[in-house]
């Protein structure tokens, strides 16, 4: 199981993925907004996502995680 | 004059408006979200009220809550800055229906500067030159292919609501138009809520130039020179300077000139900005019209040694400017740099506790800031945390102070752009003033 975190605090604007999807080393899976610019996060390895653990709208600090694959 | 004045704002731009209203014996308000509780403004501020939650949306845009500030407090004016609300003009409409002075020009000139496509119609039709572009929104994405082949790529697709940075897009061919047209559209309804985009043939390797101008509520009218702007990231200022490196006499004069017929054109009233992109045979073309103060206002204030805070308010409460285009002087070389709470190499956002802040002190540098040691640079806000302004008594003299300045700036706690600007100010296309709008990616990130 591996962790996807937040590398800066923020708001998270879009989460891009749901429960069961299949996600690629590299794949955007959440935008994180922050001081008026959009960050990508991506995953670092493949995987399939077992839980989002954050919702759009959410304030969320750095290393918070956002999305767990499995 | 005004008794007090609710200053509808935060950060350095509140701080700075209400030195002037301290300097002309005018009480101030000031505003503050959650996030912002224990900063300089508020306690700086006469009185200081808190709105809402850290969410500008929650706070510092919330219109309703801080007219019932306004109300509250008993203010004759209010001030809105830069950003936020300050070229809204529901909120210009709003202040006049509850008889409160907004200071800044009226809502119908606001509106009709704040939509891209009227601004272009109006400077068409008094005859300053705008890009090559349309004035209707596009229907959709084969409309844009169309109206691109006719003006040739590259091209700029632009959201009609949009401000410099967000909702603007350099689109080089047909296949990567049709890729970004339906996003860049999305977000500009979830940004601005509203859709309507627009194309620009892209001006290569252009520079910013911008005109400063102030008009009264009788007629009258002054244009203070240009301020240079070209130097940007993320399509935002980082640089800008006054006068410019590129604009000879001729050139100054042709700009002002168009500036003024604007102006008088829109009954404009107040501090207004009429920004152009200027190409390498120095033509020029209508970009847009900022109707409020500018964050690079201070250069022009150093050249011209006029508080632009202050004719803003006076003219907002019915005096006359009291001087003519001749009488506006022109003397020395200001350089404004942006001081971001931002990693220097990729840009992106560092907020955090700053833990250490030494400023660099000496004549001819000027600081606008509102933060100190052991403030918090929320994410809820803009990156930048200070401005940091020289004066020389020409180019040469301001880049001196600019380098020196930059090398005794000590920030930590976050990251900030500061090694990023002191690479600029160093760099001999700078010191040549050879400044485009890609000078960023062309000498800073492009080489590495």
């Amino acid at each position: 199981m591996s962790q996807i975190t937040a590398s800066m605090a923020g708001n998270v604007w879009k989460v891009l993925v749901q429960v069961g999807e299949s996600v690629e080393e590299g794949q955007d899976v959440v935008i994180l907004e922050s001081m008026k610019m959009e960050i990508p996060i991506a995953a670092e390895t493949s995987g399939i996502v077992k839980e989002v653990k954050t919702a759009e709208g959410d304030f969320v600090n750095e290393g918070d995680v956002l999305i767990e694959l499995e | 004059m005004f008794k007090k004045i609710l200053i509808a704002n935060r950060g350095e731009i509140a701080v700075r408006i209400m030195r002037t209203c301290m300097s002309l014996g005018v009480q101030t308000v000031g505003i503050y979200s959650e996030a912002d509780k224990d900063s300089p403004h508020v306690a700086m501020a006469n009185e200081a009220y808190l709105i809402g939650g850290p969410r500008v949306n929650e706070s510092y845009l919330n219109i309703e809550k801080i007219v019932e500030v306004a109300k509250t407090a008993g203010v004759d004016a209010i001030h809105p800055g830069y950003g936020l609300l300050s070229e809204n003009a529901s909120f210009a409409k709003r202040c006049q229906e509850e008889g409160i002075t907004f200071i800044g020009p009226s809502p119908e000139v606001i509106a009709k500067m704040g939509s891209k496509i009227e601004s272009r119609k109006v400077m068409e039709e008094i005859g300053v030159p705008v890009v090559p572009g349309i004035t209707h929104p596009l229907s959709d994405v084969e409309e844009a292919v169309q109206v691109a082949e006719s003006f040739g790529y590259p091209v700029m697709l632009k959201a009609s609501a949009g401000g410099g940075g967000i909702g603007m897009q350099l689109v080089h061919d047909e296949e990567e138009l049709r890729k970004v047209f339906a996003g860049n559209q999305k977000r500009a309804t979830d940004f601005f809520g509203d859709g309507a985009m627009y194309i620009e043939k892209a001006i290569v390797n252009p520079r910013h130039i911008e005109i400063q101008v102030l008009a009264d509520q009788h007629g009258n009218a002054v244009y203070l020179w240009e301020r240079e702007c070209s130097i940007q990231r993320r399509n935002q200022k980082v640089v800008e300077e006054a006068p410019s490196p590129f604009v000879d006499d001729e050139l100054r004069r042709r700009m002002g000139e168009a500036a003024m017929k604007a102006v008088h054109a829109l009954h404009y009233t107040s501090a207004g900005t009429i920004e152009f992109l200027v190409d390498e045979n120095k033509n020029f073309y209508f970009l847009e019209m900022n109707t409020r103060l500018q964050v690079e206002h201070p250069v022009t204030e150093e050249i011209t040694g006029m508080d632009l805070v202050e004719q803003m308010v006076r003219i907002a409460c019915g005096e006359s400017l009291g001087f003519t285009q001749e009488d506006v002087k022109r003397e020395g070389h200001a350089i404004e740099v942006r001081i971001y709470a931002e990693d220097p190499k990729t840009f992106f956002p560092s907020p955090g506790t700053i833990t250490k802040l030494v400023l660099p002190q000496g004549e001819g540098i000027r600081h606008e800031l509102a933060v100190s040691e052991r403030s918090v640079v929320s994410p809820f806000y803009d990156p930048m945390i200070a401005k940091c302004i020289v004066k020389g008594r020409d180019r040469k003299e301001a880049i001196e102070k600019l380098q020196e300045a930059l090398a005794a700036y000590e920030v930590e706690g976050i990251k900030t752009n500061i090694p990023m600007l002191r690479e600029v100010a160093a760099h001999p296309a700078f010191l040549n003033g050879d400044t485009t709008t890609q000078f960023v990616t062309q000498h800073v990130t492009g080489k590495k």
